[in-house]
This record gives structure tokens, C-alpha cells and sequence, in this order.
């Protein structure tokens, strides 16, 4: 098997007396869409902040793309990008401002924010709008523009939070063609969402509960492990305990 | 009346359950009093002061060496002329000057009577106020220890004292009624402007505009209570004035709790007003202190003195309610004058408090 | 009779058409549901019907009174509960409750009978202030606040937003409930599968209606072959099918791809299975499958 890309052993964080991440051990390999589930306080946010060097953990190993998380979270945060439906872009900048915004933060050099800024908009077909305020752009592209920004300093990971929630279907779906075509290159996609009907899209899910992981498989074997018909069924299953 | 019970309850809970508002509803009044009285007490250590004494007779020595050896004062500088008495206040090297006659000895023994002019920078009212009276009470001793001395001579010292920039002598509780129509001000306005604006913004004002609740029930539901402890607060602010700060309560008091509430409906009005325009608690935040808060700081007469303002700045104090409500409480509670000499401000509050009232009343959209 | 109607209502924020000649009615009784993404306008209908907007054409009327005109009158009979959680955070479940009973002249005794069944896991928390409160029990605590003044009509925008599945569910569940007391609800999602729960849907895309008919016809109106199909490499597959020879369109749906033919083929999945093994793809499954409302969402937006 190849080496994984992401790798916890009894990952744990503690506040005081709470704990938030309880022992959480898995692995998530290259290419792969991986969707990181949970309801609201199950632990999600912190795992996942820890995961992105952002947060200490108590316990425990983190491996994020070859990085041990404890020791080199700076490195951490080099090697993965972000992509929220929330919040990815400055909506009172244009396309292109936005682009070499995050080409900076990136440290990026100059001449390949220019090569990059072109490819993308090539890509994307978004050559008459680059002088745009993001803003003015309809929710679908700006998406697609959101993780392909994520995505300029080619992290080997990308963490999505909610990327589709409340997006029309169609947009949807489009939105999952690029992130299939960035698995499909060797990107690992980590999907976090309290969506189920988003989860679904995921090669294979882990489930949080009180801060520990109590199902993790692929959609269909979940299905089938809990004899429901929809993820939805099996969150409630496994919610009820 | 069941409906504006429970909201006036609902009021107060949101009030007493809020650290912050009840800090700034009961801890920031008592603090701003108490810190604007003792800091101006306090900086009244060593207070840099020149003497000219063209006398320079043993008894104008004698008062010059108690005034140094008090503890307030220290010598800065001793003058030459009268003319470096000036240079000497603009450069902001000295708070106060000590000025004798040619003669004062002479005088003071042969005519039993003298003079001694005090000249305080009153751009610093309060400070040059205390200052003044610390140093007559100097002067007072030095009497009473030379009659006690020779008591035959009924001996004399008259002190002028004069205030530069700033003739219209102010006391050291000056601050107290400007601190009140920025409190007043603070409670009424920007308190209910934020907290109409934290309805908006948490989306309950939604829910409250769905159901048979008319405007006014809401705005009187949402101002009764700070309405309420804005008069608690005026209270309490006159009360450290007066027993705190020695602030005379020559007035009566209940012409001053009804123009503390006529001046408080203007405030309320106002914030109403804000209200209606800010759609979150940070824009509500921003125009109450930009918009009233500063203007009453700086213009009213609350800070600097209005009679050394610029004539434009003074026609913009105007405008602002506590420029009207300062005067009014100074009237009331110093010179101690009734109504019939505060019609003028009487009125403009009252026709400022129907204008907003009015206004904030129209703007008020029972949509969103 | 018609509990709601809505006549060529139009709403613009500046340039922005939120709402073009929307026309459409919700009987009394039903439970109906607004089914669109975000943008796509539910929110600017459901306060027009709420009195909180005024709709800049046409108009709506809802138990015989018009939502302009009359809103004085409507607001004392309409539910309503605004998109995000809008109770005050600091007050508790029982003040919160008591309050707007109050509001509407009412109290909590009064209409208890409404709100028994939700209000009963509320109960044992009734001391603890609504922020404290996770987002199922908000979502209950504000329904409960809508319903306190036993409103003839119920509007509520997306109430299972930032909602758990488990109490989502029992959400719906309370809906149907509600239905028994003749209360006519109108509910608005983003979530295609919350059609299935509602008596009649309207389907809303940029401000007007895709589709409006009970879910079972919305989903029979889907004329073309439909299969779900999967291989080991989604990105592959989506591709392959999207260029096969007589695909209408391909999109994901969760671990499968939906298919669309545009037309009948004899043996259709023995073609799909063939072309794809030509292509080299592993692991295949091909099934002919029945279309759900968001198919039909998709294949109109294509169509738009």
C-alpha cells in the first residue's frame, strides 16, 4: 500500500478536563476524497485544526504530508491549502488581485504567479472577467475559483469545510468535477461538512461522535454496516448509538 | 399592558444577564466621575507657579516661602517683570503666578490692608480653579498666623485672583454636570440605539415586527428601562458631586430631575433615531459615539470652555443638546435660579426632544 | 379553499431580480415546500409573505388578506421563523417562551396543546438560556415560539439549516404532526431531499418556480432513461459517459454517476457496460434507476 498521506495514531486534545479529540487514529492516502463528518462539537473543528498546525495536540502522532504536526507545524501549513464556502475569497478584490494575494502569502515568486494566474484563468475560462471584483461573479465560479486559489502553491492536501452547502445542484456537481480532476492528480481532499447529501461524494468517510471517530468506511459499505439507504440514516443510527 | 410588562422584564434580563452593559451602565458613571475629580485633585502636587515680587519686603518673602514649603507649589521661576508673565503661561511652564505690589509690606503694616493678585491659566479650568484655592487658603493662613501675632492690628491681605483665557471662573466640580450630559448621553442614546440595533442584528427584530406588536410598543418596550436607569444614574452622578466633590445644590431639585428627563427624551430620541439607520450593533456603536458622544465631549462646554472657542464652533455647540442641559444644571444646582430663568433652554430641549422624537418616530419602519 | 396565493410577485435588489412573476398557491392545510438553493430567492418570499417586505410588483394574499394592504391583520395570525436562529440567546427556553406568548396576548398554558410534543424534550432544559442550546433544540424552541399564538399559517425559512440529522428528521416529523391542527406550512430548503417530506413543492431557481407539483409528478415528469452507474475512478467516468454516443448528460450523485440517455436504447446497460470496459474502466456497476426532484432540478436548469 502507498504511504499515507495523512497519518494519526491516538491523536488527542484536551482543554482543561474536556476532551475534545479522543484517541482518533486513521490514515488518508494520496488522491484520495476523504470526508472528515461529525455534527456540531463532536470534535471536527479541533481535529482538523490540529491537522493544519494550528492548534498543539495534547497526545499522540500527526503525520501531515510527510510533516510531524507537533513538531513542525509551520511546515504543515506550507504543504496544504484551504477552501471554505464561507470565507476563501475578498469579494472587494478582483480575480486577479486575489490570485497574487494568495501567490504572496505563498511566497510565491512573481513570474510564477503570473504563469499561474494565466493557466487558471485559462482553465476556468475566465479571461474577460480577471479585472473584476470577485464579488460581481456568480456563486458557481467563484468556487471553482476559490479552490483552484487554494490550490496555487500545489499543496499535496487541501482541506474543504462545507464547500457546497447550499449550492444549486448543478453548480454542485460542477464544483465536484474539479475536485474529482484534482484527486484524479494526486491532490488529497479532505472534506469536512455536516451535510450528508455532500458526504456522499467522499471515496470514504469518517464519522465523529463525542470526539472520537466510530465509523469510518466507504459510503456504501456504511450503508450497508448500519442497513440504512441514505447517510443521513446512517448519522442517525450511529448518533442514537 | 400584559405585553409591555413582559417586555420591559425581557428588557432587564438582557440588561442584568450583559457584564458589559452593566459595566457601562453603573461602573463607567461612578468611574468617570470619580476619576475626573481625583485626577484633577491629584495633579496638584508641586504645581510649577512664578513669583514677581517687586516688594521684595520681609513679609512678601515670608508668604513666598509658605506658598514654596506647602507642598503644592514649587517656585519656578522668579520674574523680573511683568511682561515675562506672559511668555511664561504660553510656554506652559508655570499653572500659576504670585503677584505683590511694590509696596506690599508697607502697606500691609501702615494700612493694616494689601494686595496680592493670583493669576491662574484657566485653559486648564479646573485645575487653575483648585490651584487658585489652594494658594488663597495659603494666603488666608499667613493672615490669621500675623493677627494671631500681633493681635491689635486687624491685618488684611485681599486677593484678587484672575483667571487668564478663561475669565468666566469655573469651580472644581466643573466636571460633575459635564460629566453627567456625557453619561446621560452615553446611557440613553447609544444604549438604545446598540440595543435595537442587537435586535436587528440577532434577527429576534424580525420575529417582533411578525406579530401584533405596534412601533411604539417596541421603542417604549426597549427605552422604559434605560430610560429608568439613566435617572438612576443621574442620581447617583449628583450625589457623588455634592458629597464627593463638595458640589452646592443651591436649585431645586425637582426642577432638576424634570430637565435631567426632558434632556434624557432628547438623548432617547436621538438614539431611537440612530437606530432606525444602523442595521448591526457596531454601526449603531460607530454613529452614536461619533455622531453624539464626541460632539457633547468637545463642544459643549464639557472639555473646553466655549467662550474660548472659535464663533463657528460655538454656533455647532448649538446644536448639541448638552451644551443646553449643561448650562441648565449649572444654572440649577451653582447659581441655584428657577425655571424663569431657563425658559430659553428649557425650550430649545423641549422643541429638540419633539423634532427627534418626531423623527425617529417616522423612520421607524415596522417592515424590514 | 387557498391558504396562501401569489400573484406575479417581483423583487429586485438593484439589478438583481430576486423574485420574477412568481405565481403559485398553497391550499389550507397543506404543507408545502419552497425547494431552491441559496440566491434563489426563498428568503425575499418568505418575508414578503411575512408582511416584512413589499414585493415592488404584484401581489399575495394569504387567508383572504393581502400582505401589504392588510399586514396589520396578518401579522396576528401568521408564524413565522427567519432563516438564522432569532430567539434571544440570553434569556432561557421558558423565557423565551413566555415572552412571545406575551407578545401575541397569550400564554404558554393557552396553546399547550400546540407545542406539548416538541415542547416536552425541551422541558427538562427549560432553565437553560437558548444560546446554550444546540442547533436541533434552537430549531425546536423556535418553532415553538412560532407556534405559541396558534397561527393559521406557519412560514419557515430553512429551519434545518446548521441542523443535525437526527433532530432534522424529528423536525419534519413535528411538521406532519402540525398538520393535524389544519395549520397550513410553508417551509423552505435548500435540500432536494426535503422534498419528499412536503405534500406539494415548488422547485426555485433565480427567482422563479422550475417546477410546482406534488414530488411523486415532479419526479414521473422526468421523460429520458436515467442509470446510475460506478467505476473505481469517478473523474474517469464522469468524462467517458459525458462523450458516450447518445448520453444526454452525467453528473455525480454521490458514489454513483447519473446518467441520462436522450433516448431509449434496448439493453442500454449492456451498452454503457461495454463502452466503458473499452475505456478501461474497473469495477463497474450499471442500473437503471428512477430520477429524485434534484435530477429534475438539474436536467431544468440545463434546459433554462
Amino acid at each position: 500500500m502507498e504511504e499515507p498521506v495523512i497519518f494519526t495514531e491516538n491523536l488527542t486534545k484536551t482543554f482543561g478536563r474536556f476532551t475534545a479529540v479522543n484517541k482518533i487514529s486513521f490514515s488518508v492516502y494520496p488522491g484520495e476524497i476523504f470526508g472528515f463528518l461529525g455534527a456540531n462539537g463532536a470534535g471536527k473543528t479541533t481535529a482538523l485544526r490540529m491537522l493544519s498546525g494550528l492548534l498543539k495536540p495534547s497526545s499522540g502522532i500527526a503525520q501531515v504530508a510527510g510533516v510531524d504536526v507537533m513538531r513542525q507545524p509551520e511546515q504543515v501549513k506550507r504543504r496544504i491549502g484551504y477552501m471554505s464556502q464561507k470565507f476563501s475569497l475578498y469579494e472587494d478584490l478582483t480575480i486577479r488581485e486575489n490570485i497574487r494575494f494568495y501567490g504572496g502569502v505563498y511566497g510565491l515568486k512573481r513570474a510564477v504567479v503570473k504563469q499561474k494566474t494565466s493557466e487558471l484563468i485559462d482553465k476556468l475560462e475566465l479571461g474577460a472577467h480577471v479585472d473584476q471584483l470577485v464579488r460581481s461573479l456568480p456563486l458557481g465560479w467563484r468556487q471553482k475559483l476559490a479552490l483552484s486559489v487554494a490550490m496555487l502553491h500545489e499543496p499535496r492536501i487541501v482541506f474543504l469545510d462545507e464547500p457546497t452547502s447550499g449550492v444549486d445542484p448543478l453548480t454542485r456537481r460542477q464544483f465536484w468535477d474539479l475536485i474529482y480532476e484534482a484527486a484524479h492528480q494526486g491532490v488529497t481532499l479532505m472534506v469536512t461538512t455536516h451535510y450528508m447529501e455532500e458526504a456522499e461524494y467522499c471515496k470514504r468517510i469518517s464519522m465523529m461522535v463525542d470526539g472520537k471517530i466510530e465509523a469510518l468506511d466507504t459510503p456504501g459499505q456504511l450503508k450497508k454496516q448500519f442497513n440504512a439507504e441514505s447517510m443521513d440514516e446512517v448519522f442517525r443510527k450511529l448518533a442514537r448509538g | 399592558m400584559n405585553r409591555f410588562r413582559a417586555f420591559i422584564i425581557k428588557e432587564f434580563r438582557h440588561i442584568l444577564r450583559d457584564p458589559r452593559t452593566l459595566l457601562i451602565l453603573f461602573g463607567m458613571p461612578v468611574a468617570q466621575v470619580l476619576l475626573f475629580g481625583f485626577v484633577l485633585t491629584n495633579e496638584i502636587k508641586n504645581a510649577a507657579i512664578a513669583v514677581y515680587d517687586p516688594a521684595s519686603d520681609a513679609e512678601s518673602i515670608e508668604l513666598t516661602q509658605k506658598m514654596a514649603s506647602s507642598g503644592y507649589f514649587r517656585i519656578e521661576r522668579t520674574l523680573q517683570t511683568v511682561q515675562e508673565l506672559e511668555p511664561a503661561f504660553r510656554q506652559g511652564k508655570i499653572k500659576l503666578a504670585l503677584v505683590f505690589p511694590p509696596n506690599f509690606g508697607q502697606r500691609l503694616n501702615h494700612e493694616g490692608r494689601t494686595q496680592v493678585q493670583l493669576i491662574g491659566d484657566a485653559s486648564d479650568p479646573n485645575t487653575a480653579t483648585t490651584l487658585i484655592n489652594y494658594a488663597s487658603s495659603i494666603v488666608q493662613d499667613f493672615q490669621r498666623k500675623r493677627r494671631g501675632s500681633e493681635a491689635s492690628q486687624p491685618y488684611r491681605v485681599d486677593v484678587e485672583s484672575r483667571m487668564l483665557y478663561n475669565p468666566e471662573m469655573k469651580a472644581v466640580y466643573a466636571f460633575v454636570p459635564g460629566v453627567m450630559t456625557l453619561i446621560l448621553m452615553l446611557i440613553s442614546a447609544m444604549m438604545t440605539s446598540i440595543t435595537i440595533a442587537k435586535e436587528k442584528e440577532m434577527g429576534t427584530m424580525e420575529v417582533l415586527l411578525v406579530s401584533p406588536l405596534k412601533p411604539i410598543q417596541i421603542i417604549l418596550g426597549k427605552t422604559t428601562p434605560y430610560l429608568a436607569l439613566s435617572f438612576v444614574n443621574a442620581i447617583i452622578v449628583v450625589l457623588i458631586g455634592v458629597f464627593v466633590f463638595g458640589m452646592p445644590m443651591m436649585g431645586s431639585i425637582g426642577l432638576l430631575a424634570l430637565e435631567t428627563t426632558l434632556y434624557m427624551f432628547v438623548a432617547l430620541s436621538l438614539g431611537i433615531l440612530i437606530s432606525t439607520r444602523a442595521a448591526d450593533q457596531q454601526t449603531a456603536l460607530f454613529m452614536s459615539g461619533l455622531g453624539l458622544l464626541m460632539p457633547t465631549m468637545l463642544l459643549s462646554g464639557f472639555i473646553f470652555p466655549r467662550e474660548s472657542m472659535p464663533y463657528v464652533l460655538q454656533l455647532v455647540g448649538n446644536i448639541i443638546p448638552a451644551t443646553w442641559f449643561n448650562q441648565i444644571i449649572k444654572s440649577i444646582m451653582i447659581k441655584g435660579v428657577g425655571i424663569s430663568y431657563l425658559y430659553i433652554q428649557t425650550a430649545v430641549l423641549l422643541g429638540m426632544a419633539v423634532v427627534f422624537l418626531a423623527l425617529s418616530m417616522r423612520n421607524f419602519k415596522d417592515r424590514l | 379553499m387557498q391558504a396562501i396565493e401569489v400573484q406575479q410577485i417581483t423583487k429586485s435588489y438593484g439589478d438583481l431580480k430576486a423574485l420574477d412573476e412568481l405565481t403559485f398557491s398553497v391550499a389550507s392545510g397543506e404543507l408545502f415546500g419552497l425547494i431552491g438553493p441559496d440566491g434563489a430567492g426563498k428568503t425575499s418570499l418568505l418575508r414578503i409573505l411575512a408582511t416584512l417586505i413589499v414585493p415592488d410588483k404584484g401581489s399575495a394574499r394569504i387567508q383572504q388578506h393581502d400582505v401589504v394592504g392588510d399586514y396589520k391583520y396578518l401579522r396576528n395570525i401568521l408564524g413565522y421563523m427567519p432563516g438564522r436562529f432569532s430567539l434571544y440567546q440570553d434569556l432561557s427556553i421558558e423565557e423565551n417562551l413566555a415572552f412571545f406568548a406575551s407578545v401575541f396576548g397569550t400564554s404558554i398554558a393557552d396553546n399547550y396543546h400546540l407545542i406539548q410534543d416538541i415542547y416536552v424534550q425541551l422541558e427538562p432544559f427549560r432553565k437553560r438560556r437558548a444560546g446554550a442550546l444546540s442547533g436541533g433544540m434552537k430549531q425546536k424552541l423556535a418553532l415553538c415560539c412560532a407556534l405559541i399564538h396558534k397561527p393559521e399559517v406557519l412560514l419557515l425559512d430553512e429551519p434545518g439549516t446548521g441542523v443535525d440529522p437526527v433532530s432534522r428528521k424529528e423536525f419534519w416529523d413535528m411538521l406532519k404532526r402540525l398538520k393535524e391542527w389544519g395549520i397550513t406550512i410553508l417551509v423552505s430548503t435548500p435540500n432536494m431531499d426535503e422534498a419528499e417530506l412536503c405534500d406539494r413543492v415548488g422547485l426555485l431557481h433565480k427567482g422563479k418556480l422550475l417546477a410546482l407539483d406534488t414530488p411523486a409528478n415532479i419526479r414521473n415528469s422526468y421523460d429520458k432513461p436515467l442509470y446510475e452507474v460506478r467505476s473505481q475512478d469517478m473523474y474517469r467516468l464522469i468524462g467517458d459517459l459525458r462523450q458516450m454516443p447518445g448520453a444526454y448528460s452525467c453528473y455525480a450523485f454521490g458514489e454513483y454517476a447519473h446518467l441520462t440517455l436522450l433516448h431509449p436504447i434496448d439493453g442500454a446497460e449492456i451498452t454503457i457496460l461495454q463502452y466503458l470496459e473499452s475505456r478501461q474502466h474497473r469495477d463497474m456497476e450499471v442500473r437503471a434507476t428512477r430520477a429524485g426532484v434534484e435530477d429534475c432540478f438539474i436536467a431544468s436548469t440545463l434546459d433554462q
